[in-house]
Formats: structure tokens, sequence, C-alpha cells
């Protein structure tokens, strides 16, 4: 195994020659990675039950289709993508050529986490390769069976010289992080970021954080609760509540909490069937050390659970729970929960929910269910967040053309589509002049005076094409 | 640490109020900026003057017209920048709203340079106020009467609670770091940058860092060669050499050293006349230290031009140095002040790989006449911003991001940039309850054929908007409008001629 020493030289060398920059080379390499992903669905699939009995369905859903559309995505747009762009000038600029010219950064580094781990490490990977860079691939090791898997595939589609997968666990990342990089691109949490950020600011490498966070979910006004009941039932129930933009907690009404509760009764029977261990669509905790964390929380918790609540620690199981009479200062309210645990809190006012999720960090989401626009409305413009949405769960990260990132504690930049595109590339503005016009120059030159500068105001003006016609 | 803690919550607790959201209130600030500039011109230039020489007509050439200009851009566009903007949808969400919405971070911290104390100080504040942040300003010590001028200026026309401004030295900005703020804009050295980052890490804020770097300016020999040293002469003197994107050192063939060395000597006689010491137009260096700093680094050189200096007035002649050593000190640290290298390169690839071994520059100059030169340099090399045939001009247009790569910095500003660098862009996805059936897929239990349509409705784009597409779809349309135009004329013909026939028939009948 190549050291983190030589890896880094191999493929600096790659990106020194050139090979990443033409558009050729780089589609090629985002349509083999596409064959890797469509070739070996099945163990892609297989893999990452191992890790996380991910349902096959959640695994070509949130793994393999977001991938692929993503894919089809860049390899259609990266030529349009990487055209200079032109701009529009002022006056003393008219004759001149103006544009920005989107560059690669040199040799990334792509940290992936556990529970989407083929997602959230293919998808900033597309965006790198779009935008000419090499990069090193860091699976997350808590993932071990996906982790394996991208190891041996990466090597075989794509090039070597320029994209490398190194393993390991937190020491490993810890020296791997040591090295300079030309942009750090990490997902995971918040303790691990400031860790990140710090390696990379001894070389003042760019970073991109997506973090996580507590996402609020706000129910009030006049609602549907059937449908409601449904779409959060899916957004938080999937992969067993390990997504970083899972409804984290409810935030409702007594009277919504009353309809709500046997609506989310009836539809996780409908989903999971009366023994939601036996169902084949129901993931599992990821490791034994998250299993436990998640108990202590039940077990310290001074909420009622009124669905679910029970667990098997052999098959890392924990049943779709929901608790009620949570207060703001319960231990389930400190840090993320990512798990299958739905705390409802009771608060009769929408201001005063809104108060209570702006006192906590920016989340990475924030959901809001209801059939009023102006509920839908107070809440976006009083409250702040990576994303938002009303009305569902999850969904509006499926789209390339939203940006997918956090805000304040929740995350540092974006990706998805042109986004990801734009992250992995250096925007250079360009100005080509010509030799004419030098006396038009003169305006800035010393012997300084009066009217020499009435020119210049009037010539650089933003406005001074108007003047002129 | 007390002050800087209070005047943070109180702008946070100004920018919770939410008075500096809605698009008026951003409007009066900015208006008010515009006011202190345009009113206070003389108190400005006098203070730029006592701090680092700054001629009367620098100062508003090299920083209050680039403020202006920001403002009158920011007043004239901000409904638009701060308006939603839509996207494009997938199947799945076809009857939902998707767009980006742009919104304030919060309190941002500004800190400034001061080798143009003015316009990197509030050219960042105009993004701030833009965006609908709250901002503490602080700018450098160095600059000494700027700072203060600064310090009693702006609460006399901008909100004293949302844009308090810091004075102080190295500790205050220290304890200032130390704070959570919710995006930090520096602007200054490599050193202190990296400072700022370590400490922004703590609180994991965001950062953008205006770095410098040493500027390469490569002279073509079979170019315009006097008008390119007419334009370096003036971008590398301006401010005596104190400015992060002159040009710090030139790379040209040994056949053309000796014209450039003549042009440029020429030039500065235009420029500063005999002795600059006595020209109004040129300026001092900024400190004691700064001053032998630059001095240290000429030792050992003989400069073919200039080289007097005057440790009384911190005043170095415009200096010109021949065949320097690409190992001496003068091309390890950027120069930052009135000494121009001319480092001698074989030709064009030379200079191309003498540029790439270095660290990547805030900027890059290019004098060549030759188009495909142009483009291979443009290609083969990265920097921050290139300006060809010119030096610094691509800072002027606001259009262009401006910032560096590597170690010159990260993120960009200038114009709208300012103001998408300072917000946040809030992906958003509107839907509603209704059409519930169309989701019903997607819900376990899982089968086959439910999982293909769940498949199919997340496909985006909705529309292929490839150029290839496009290029068929406009070809298919001007067929069909042709061939229907076709049809309409053969309609036509044979009704005319119909029309004719009954119409000599009618008028023989």
């Amino acid at each position: 195994m190549d050291s983190h020493s030589q890896v880094l030289e191999r493929l600096r060398t790659g990106f020194r020659s050139g090979i990443t920059l033409p558009l050729e080379f780089r589609r090629t390499q985002l349509t083999k990675l596409l064959a890797l992903v469509k070739d070996n669905e099945e163990q892609i699939v297989k893999a990452l039950h191992q890790d996380l009995a991910k349902p096959k369905f959640e695994s070509i859903l949130s793994e393999v289709e977001i991938v692929t559309n993503d894919l089809h995505h860049a390899i259609s747009n990266v030529a349009t993508w990487i055209q200079p762009e032109y701009v529009p000038k002022n006056l003393a600029t008219k004759l001149d050529d103006c544009f920005v010219r989107r560059e690669p950064l040199g040799v990334v580094l792509i940290i992936g986490p556990w529970n989407y781990p083929l997602q959230l490490l293919i998808l900033p990977l597309v965006g790198a390769i779009a935008a000419g860079n090499c990069a090193v691939i860091k699976p997350s090791e808590v993932s071990s069976a996906t982790d394996c898997l991208v190891a041996e595939l990466i090597p075989k589609y794509l090039s070597q010289d320029c994209y490398a997968v190194v393993r390991g666990g937190a020491e490993e990342t810890k020296a791997l992080l040591q090295n300079r990089f030309d942009h750090i691109f990490y997902t995971g949490s918040q303790a691990v970021a400031r860790s990140v950020v710090q390696a990379a600011s001894v070389h003042l490498t760019p970073v991109t954080l997506e973090l996580g966070g507590k996402c609020p979910c706000l129910i009030y006004g006049r609602i549907n609760i059937q449908a409601a009941a449904h779409r959060l039932v899916w957004a938080k129930y999937f992969n067993a509540g390990q997504s970083c933009v899972a409804p984290d907690y409810v935030l409702c009404t007594k009277a919504t909490r009353d309809a709500l509760v046997p609506a989310l009764t009836n539809v996780l029977e409908e989903f999971y069937g009366k023994e939601p261990q036996k169902s084949p669509d129901l993931s599992r905790i990821v490791s034994a050390r998250h299993f436990t964390r998640l108990m202590k929380l039940l077990e310290k918790t001074k909420g009622k659970v009124v669905i679910g609540g029970q667990s098997d620690e052999d098959d890392k199981y924990i049943a779709p729970t929901v608790l009620v009479d949570v207060e703001e200062d319960d231990v389930l309210m400190g840090e993320e929960i990512f798990g299958p645990i739905l705390p409802i809190l009771t608060v009769e006012e929408l201001e005063k929910s809104i108060e209570l999720v702006n006192r906590k960090e920016k989340p990475l989401a924030l959901y809001v269910f209801s059939d009023e626009s102006s509920v839908v409305k107070m809440t976006m413009e009083n409250t702040s967040s990576g994303g938002f949405c009303s009305n569902d769960g999850i969904v509006h990260m499926t789209l390339p053309g939203l940006p997918f990132g956090g805000v304040g504690a929740s995350g540092w930049g974006s990706y998805h589509g042109r986004w990801g595109f734009e992250t992995f590339s250096h925007r250079r503005a360009c100005m080509l002049r010509g030799w004419a016009l030098e006396r038009l120059n003169g305006l800035r030159y010393p012997p300084y005076s009066d009217d020499k500068l009435k020119w210049l105001r009037w010539t650089t003006s933003a406005h001074s094409t108007c003047s002129l016609m | 640490d007390w002050m800087e803690r209070q005047l943070l919550q109180q702008a946070k607790e100004a920018f919770v109020s939410g008075r500096a959201r809605p698009l008026e209130f951003r409007l009066q600030q900015l208006h008010a900026l515009q006011r202190m500039i345009m009113e206070k011109e003389t108190e400005i230039s006098t203070a730029l003057k006592q701090d680092i020489s700054r001629s009367q007509y620098d100062t508003p050439l090299l920083e209050l017209i680039s403020i202006e200009n920001e403002i009158k851009l920011a007043i004239e566009k901000l409904a638009q920048w701060a308006a939603p903007r839509p996207v494009e949808k997938s199947l799945f969400t076809i009857s939902d709203e998707v767009y980006i919405q742009p919104e304030p971070l919060g309190v941002v911290l500004i800190i400034g340079a001061w080798n143009y104390p003015w316009a990197l100080t509030l050219i960042p504040l105009v993004g701030a106020i833009a965006a609908g942040n709250a901002a503490v300003v602080k700018p450098s010590e160095l600059s000494k009467c700027s700072s203060l001028l600064l310090h009693a200026l702006l609460p006399c026309y901008l909100d004293k609670d949302l844009y308090p401004v810091v004075t102080g030295g190295v500790s205050e900005t220290q304890q200032l770091l130390r704070l959570r703020f919710d995006h930090i804009f520096y602007t200054g050295g490599s050193t202190a940058g990296k400072l700022v980052m370590e400490a922004a890490a703590r609180h994991l804020t965001p950062v953008t860092l205006e770095l410098g770097g040493k500027s390469p300016c490569y002279i073509d020999k079979d170019c315009d060669v006097r008008t390119a040293c007419r334009r370096v002469t003036w971008g590398k003197f301006v401010n005596c050499g104190q400015t992060c994107i002159a040009p710090d050192y030139i790379l040209c063939e040994p056949c053309i050293q000796g014209q450039v060395v003549e042009f440029i000597r020429e030039t500065l006689l235009e420029f500063y006349g005999a002795d600059p010491k006595c020209s109004p137009d040129y300026g001092r260096i900024i400190n004691q230290e700064h001053f032998n700093r630059i001095m240290s680094l000429m030792e050992g050189y003989t400069p073919v031009v200039g080289g007097q200096s005057d440790s009384s007035q911190w005043y170095i002649a415009p200096t010109v140095l021949k065949d320097v050593p690409p190992h001496s000190r003068l091309m390890q640290e950027e120069i930052f002040g009135p000494l121009l290298p001319i480092v001698t390169v074989s030709d064009m690839e030379d200079a191309i790989n003498f540029i790439n071994e270095r660290e990547k520059p805030l900027a890059l100059y290019i004098f060549c006449s030759d188009q495909k030169a142009i483009k291979r340099m443009i290609e083969e090399t990265t920097s921050g911003g290139v300006t060809v045939n010119d030096v610094m001009m691509h800072y002027t247009v606001s259009s262009l991001p401006f910032g560096g790569v590597g170690q010159s910095g990260m993120g960009h500003y200038h114009g709208k940039h300012t103001f998408d660098q300072l917000s946040h862009q809030r992906a958003c996805l509107i839907r509603s309850l209704k059409m519930e059936r169309v989701n019903l897929a997607r819900y376990p239990p899982q089968d086959r054929r439910r999982a293909r349509r769940v498949r199919m409705a997340l496909r985006s784009p909705l529309i292929d908007t490839s150029k290839r597409t496009l290029i068929w779809a406009v070809v298919a349309t001007i067929l069909g409008i042709g061939l229907f135009i076709t049809l309409l004329v053969i309609l036509l013909i044979a009704a005319g001629l119909n029309c004719t026939c009954w119409y000599w028939r009618g008028f023989y009948n």
C-alpha cells in the first residue's frame, strides 16, 4: 500500500501533466464512473445491506439513482460549464475582453461519511472530476463493506494517475490531513470539522463542510394530517433516521399532536407492518457504538414513548419510536439524534416555535407542514437554515439545480449539479486589453490634474455606457 | 475584551431585531454611505496624506471612485440581487416552487488593510449592508489617521448598533477573533490569514481571505515594449508599490532587458520628474518597519534605476534591479514596495515554468501581441486574476469576481460577488400536500414497479437543455416553419390561380 505522500506525489504529477484538463478526459472519467455504478449495482446494494441493513429500494433511490442522475447531468453539461463567462463592462474597458475562466484547483481531498457511504462520497467526486481536478477519496471506515468495495472498484474504472482511494480510521485521516491539498471536502460531524479546518488553515486550503444539525419540523395551521404523516414518516425513518436532513424533532400544538400520533401509528403500520423488525424495508443502526448512544438517549429522556421503543441489540435494531411531552431542555434536544427516534414538542404558538428554533444552531434543513401559505412564509422569513422544504422532507436535495449545503454550524459551501463543479473550480477573472487607446490610459498617469480626474470618473462609472448614447 | 464583546452583542441584537432586513433600510444605509464619501472627501484625503503620503489625486482615483461605483451598483441592483432565483425542476417537483433565496448571514467581521484603508474596508461593507447583515468593522491600525477618521465618521452616517467600528492593534484583533461571527472577511498578508482561518475554525465560521503574493509580469520580446513599460511603471509605483496586485517582478528575455530598463526610466521621468522625492504624486512607505524591510531586500544588489532613500521621510525612490537571481531574498517574499526586479527567462515556456514553480499569485500580467501565445500562457498557469497588456485593470470591472487562489486567498468579491459571498443561498422547495397519490409510489412496502415509477419521476432535468438538443430544436422549428410557409404559398398560389380564373371569367361575363 502506497504511503500518503507517495499517493499525493503521483496525483500531483498527474495534475501537473495537464491530463485532467481536456473536456474529453473529464467526460470519459465521468462516463466510466457511471459504468462503475451501473455495472456494480448488485454489489453496491449488497455492501450497503451489510453495513446498514439498507433495503434495496433505499439503496437504489438514495445511493444509485441520485448518483446516476448527477453523473448524467454533469456529462451533459460539463461542456457548457467550462466555457468562459463573458461579463458586462464599463466604458473604459468597452473594447476589452472581460471573462471569467473556471480552472481546476489541483489535488482535492474528499472525506465521506458512513450514512450514505456511496452517495456522499461520489457526488462530490463528480464535481471534482468535472472541474478537472485530481482527487484523494477517503471513504468512512465505519461503513466497512462499502469502504472495501469503493477501494476495489475506483482503481478499476478511473485513471490511477489522477484518483486514489485512501482507507483508514481516525488516526490515518489525521495524518492525511497534515498534507497539503488544494481543497478539502468534508461530510460529517462538527467536532471533526473543527480539526479539519484547523489542519486546512496551516496550508490556507479552502474547505467545504457538509455537517448536520437538528432539523426542525414545524406543523401548524390547517393541515391534511394523513398526507403530512405519510411524508414525515417517510423522511424520518428513511435509513432508520440516519440522514443529515432527516426531520430531527417536531413542533406542533397539542391538538395537532393528538391528531398526529394516531396518524403516525397508522402510517408506520402501513409502511413496516405490525412487526417492523421483520419488514425488509427498514434499515438498522450502523454500529454498536451508535446503537448504545441512541439507547442511552431513550433511557435518559423525560418524554413519554407513545409509539415503538423496542430494540434488539444483536440486530442493532431500534423500532420506529415517537415520544411526546418532550421539553426544550430534554436530553433528546441536545445533539443531533441521527436515529429512528422522533420527539414531539408541544408549543401552542407558531411564533414561540420559531423562537425555539432560532435559539438553537442553524440546521441543515428546516421543514414546515401546513396547508396555509402564511404559516410557510412566516417560518421561512424568520428562520435560517441550509435548505428549506415545505410539506415534505429530504426531497429538496434530489434537485441538481438547488445547491445543497449548510449555514453556520450546519456547514460551509454547497454542491450538487453545477454547484459541485463551482465548488471545485477557481473562478479566474481575465481581462485582455489592446495596445490602442494609450491616450485614454494617460488619464490615470501622473502628473495628476483635476481635469484628468473628471474624465476618469466619467469613463469608469458603471453608468457611462448610457451617457454615451 | 469586554468592549469588543459588548459591540458584538449589540450588533447581534440589532440584527436579530430584523431592522437590517428590509430592502428600504439597506438602500437608506447605502445612500448614507455614499453621502459620507462625497461629503468627507477632503477629510479622507488629508487622513491618507498623513498615513501614507497619498497624493490628493490618487485618493479618489484609487479608492473613492471604486467605492462610489460599488455603492451605485448596489443601490441600482439590490432588488434584483435579493430576489429569489428560480431553478430547474424535475417531474417530481413539476407543480412546486423551486428557488434559491439569498439571505443574510448575521454579523460579519471585516478586517481592513492599511494600503487602501478606505476601499478595502468599505467595499466589503457595501456588500455586507446590501446582503442585510450587521458588520463589525476593524480598520488597520497602521493607517492610523484613516482608522480614527472612519471610527468618527461611520456612526454619524450609518446605524450605530449594526455597523460598529473597532479600532486598535493586534491585541484588539485577537480579541475579536476569539468571538463568534457568521463570516470573517480579511484582507492582508498570508501569515495573518492563516491565523484568521485557524481562529475561525473554532467556531466553524466561514472566511473570505484576500491575501497577496508575488504577481509576475511577463513582457514578450515581440510586443510594444514601450507601452508595456509605461503601464507597468504606473501599476508598480502607484501607492509606492504597496498594492496587493502590483506587478511584483518582471520576467523577460535578456535581449530586451536593456530596453525595458530604459523605457521605465523614461516613464519615471515623465511621471515623477527628475527627483521623485519632490513630486506631489509620489507616495511614501507606511512605517519604519516596512521601510527597513524593503531596504534590506535590496542589500547586495546595485539598482540600475533609483535606489536612493531617505529614512526620515520613509522615502524610497522608484528602483529597478536587473538580472536578479531567482533564489535571492528579493524573489522570496512579496516586495510590497517600489523595487522592481527583472528576472531573465529564455522564452515564454521558461516563463511559464518559472511561474508554475511558485505559489499561485493574486494576479498575473502578460504583455504580448500574439493571441495564441497569450491563450497558451493563460491556459498553462493559474492565478487569482489576469490582465493582459496592462496591469491591475481587472480589479476595476465589478462584474469580474476579484479574489485569490491557493496562498493568495479564498473567496471573491466586488459588485454582485460581494453580495453573494456575504449571503447564504438557501435552497427552497415549496410543496403542497395535494397530489398525494403521485407520492404513494415512494413509500414502503416497496416493489419493483413502484420503484421504477419513482426513478422516472426523480429524473432531472425535465427538459434536456444541452446545446445539441437546442440546435436540433431550432433546426426542426425552422424546417417546420419553412414547410408550413411553403404549404401556405402553394395553397395561396392554387387559390390565387383559381381566383384569377374566376376573375377573368367574371370579367368577360
